[in-house]
């Protein structure tokens, strides 16, 4: 993790020095597009060398599944995963322990009939409404996002030339960030701002208004661990959470990724020390 | 050019193989016999590169469909099933789509390179139609695949585009209604597109042959545009060829492995993670980059017929490159005008797929106008204009005079030929 960060600075700082002088001229065109940008947190899975964090995550599944999992579904979300390397890499009795907490509609057994049983870890997370009508109905009208994919759903616009800077620092995290700062985000509306009825002001809800009231409070989840039971560490959390939710193989990815590089840097110059002896007697 | 195989069977088998199908030989004077003029730079290795990528496209696109279900109500599942549950189908899935963007990456420098260095002019104008071709194959198979995800940017961007032909007066909504198999984007037009995006790729293969053998009639360009005179203005493909093209092809994976491995995503849209929803629309739809100077242009115009015509005819512009350019001059280095034109009009194409990005108000659409008209222009007047004014620099009557000229003094080959001389 240490390696990650100091390589990200290494990179962020002169770069974003760049991006803050060039951006100055920019300034107006990017405060047209609305919402002010998220800022940029420090996560553990980001840079080349990214892992995602384990307690993070089990803390994140903890608020997911005492808070957030009462109005968002998860419906690509298996508790095999729970158990999975990669992710929040509980035991496979402890992901048991989850799945059997909840009931499933199996069936039709041999008399025809559905029946429910208790949870396996083959069976997916199960959604807390059993259609997107039934959800609408219980939420005001809005319907809560399912997170399987939602940490690589969102996103803000970075703007020139910012988005070139970010293909060299290799970011990637536009959805954590976003989510991060929405959480956080929740504040009383300006002056003059016209709230429509049922909804909320969040600073970074394209719009500002949102349906969803603020989600979580300090203290609401109780963790065993001793980490700050604070908004800031429970959004912190749950995105880590999300994200891997979203892209559960990101650790597999960025290690092969790094044998590949290292493969194809000696490979490109091996062949490029061969093809100056090939040409050597052509001038060319 | 390619001449005939120096190929000399000595085993046995093979000597009655080839008497009965010279397929060895063939292989031998089209890769390994095959003369390429000794002064090719790095601009001309993207034709290998090219070829490497569809057939990785191709690699990859013929796993991925084991997994994947091509159904409205499960195509959006099951790209996450790969991406989840398949071993190793996040890499196949991300090389896909990122390979894609790769593919169009090496397509436009390649383009570029042909149209710096005057690759169309004769006698390669069925060489460069050939590629024209398999470029409008490529978008058309890009667009269908880019569909195949069933995501929000997928089901919109199949109905912003299949819609364009509605702009067709009398015949316009029959297309659509075809094109859709219904009367919305819906599950027909899910498995068309997924049945035409298989074809594709092979029929692009096909013309890759035909684009490879009208390449191996008329000989590769080099960048002083002078065909090679004698056999000292040229190497054997291998290995001279085959090592520096492995070389581009390895630097060039190292790039594609940079976003496939650590920023995937940076090249989608993010709104492709939504499931498609008929009854919501996205803020904005935008489709993948490689469109984009296309879809300014569209948006440029304010009849929607008008646009339509205009985009495809900034693609059918391509085709007649080779009789707009009037040039005597092949290359673009001996040529001081155009080479500034050449670099505006690909400032003009940046330009453009910037304003594609940007949402069609006020100042975006005006500035998309006037980089839509400097497009056609330079194809329509500009480059025939500047045959006749421009007045080129000294051609080297050789390549190898060109060669060893360079690398004596550093200055451009002026002796040989009694091109006029040009000021400053």
């Amino acid at each position: 993790m240490s390696t990650t960060m100091s390589f990200r600075s290494f990179l962020l700082r002169p770069l974003a020095a760049c991006a803050l002088v060039i951006g100055i001229g920019f300034a107006p065109a990017l405060a047209a597009e609305g919402a002010p940008h998220p800022p940029r947190e420090d996560w553990s899975f980001a840079g080349p060398f990214g892992k995602y964090d384990r307690a993070q995550l089990q803390r994140g599944f903890q608020v997911f599944k005492e808070v957030c999992a009462s109005c968002h579904s998860a419906h690509l979300l298996a508790f095999r995963n729970l158990a999975q390397p990669g992710g929040p890499e509980f035991s496979e009795a402890q992901a048991k322990a989850v799945a059997e907490g909840y009931q499933v509609q199996d069936g039709p057994n041999d008399a025809g009939d559905m029946f429910d049983r208790p949870g396996r870890l083959s069976d997916r997370w199960p959604s807390p409404f059993p259609n997107e009508q039934a959800a609408r109905a219980s939420n005001g009208g809005a319907y809560p996002p399912d997170f399987s994919t939602l940490a690589k759903a969102r996103t803000y616009e970075v703007g020139f030339p910012g988005f070139l800077i970010d293909i060299l620092l290799q970011y990637q995290e536009q959805g954590p960030d976003y989510i991060h700062a929405l959480l956080n985000g929740y504040k009383d509306p300006p002056e003059g701002f016209s709230l429509p009825e049922g909804a909320h002001y969040n600073e970074f809800f394209p719009g500002h208004a949102i349906k969803m009231p603020q989600p979580i409070s300090e203290g609401q989840v109780t963790y065993s661990d001793g980490s700050p039971e604070t908004v800031e560490q429970y959004s912190h959390d749950v995105t880590a959470f999300m994200m891997w939710v979203a892209e559960p193989h990101l650790e597999a990815r960025k290690r092969l990724g790094f044998q590949v590089m290292i493969f194809l840097i000696i490979f490109a110059g091996l062949l490029y020390f061969t093809k100056k002896k090939v040409w050597k007697s052509v001038e060319h | 050019m390619s001449g005939h195989s120096t190929f000399e069977p000595k085993h046995p088998a093979l000597k009655w193989f080839e008497s009965r199908l010279p397929l060895v030989g063939l292989l031998h004077s089209s890769f390994v016999s095959y003369p390429t003029p000794r002064n090719l730079n790095y601009w001309w290795t993207f034709g290998g590169i090219l070829s490497l990528m569809l057939v990785c496209q191709i690699a990859t696109g013929v796993v991925l469909v084991m997994h994947y279900t091509p159904h409205a109500s499960m195509a959006f599942d099951s790209v996450e099933h790969i991406m989840r549950d398949v071993s190793y189908g996040w890499l196949l899935r991300y090389m896909h789509a990122n390979g894609a963007s790769m593919f169009f990456i090496a397509v436009y420098i390649h383009m570029f390179r042909g149209l710096y260095y005057g690759s169309y002019k004769a006698p390669r104008e069925v060489l460069w139609i050939l590629g024209c071709i398999i470029y409008l194959l490529m978008m058309a198979t890009a667009f269908m695949g880019y569909v195949l995800p069933w995501g929000q940017m997928s089901f919109w961007g199949a109905t912003v585009i299949t819609n364009l032909f509605s702009a067709f007066p009398v015949v316009g909504p029959t297309i659509v209604e075809w094109l859709w198999g219904g009367f919305s984007v819906d599950n027909a037009t899910l498995n068309r597109f997924f049945s035409l995006h298989y074809l594709l790729p092979f029929m692009i293969a096909g013309v890759v042959v035909l684009h490879v053998w009208a390449l191996h009639v008329v000989g590769q360009n080099n960048p002083t545009g002078v065909e090679p005179k004698s056999d000292k203005d040229t190497v054997p493909f291998t290995p001279y060829a085959t090592i520096k093209d492995g070389f581009g092809m390895v630097c060039f994976l190292i790039f594609f492995a940079w976003f496939l491995f650590y920023i995937p995503n940076y090249l989608g849209h993010a709104d492709n993670y939504i499931p498609a929803n008929p009854l919501v629309t996205p803020a904005h739809i935008v489709p993948e980059w490689y469109y984009l100077p296309f879809y300014a242009m569209l948006r440029a115009v304010p009849s929607k017929l008008g646009g339509v015509l205009t985009m495809f005819s900034a693609i059918i512009v391509l085709f007649f490159v080779p009789w707009l350019d009037t040039s005597k001059v092949r290359s673009g280095r001996y040529r001081p005008l155009f080479k500034q034109f050449f670099w505006i009009w690909i400032a003009v194409c940046i330009g453009l797929g910037w304003l594609g990005s940007k949402p069609a108000e006020g100042g975006y659409v005006i500035a998309g106008r006037i980089l839509t008209v400097w497009y056609f222009a330079h194809f329509l007047i500009v480059l025939p204009l500047l045959g006749l004014f421009e007045k080129p620099k000294a051609v080297p009557a050789s390549i190898t005079e060109a060669v060893l000229g360079k690398n004596k003094g550093g200055a451009p080959a002026s002796a040989g030929v009694s091109a006029p001389q040009t000021k400053g």
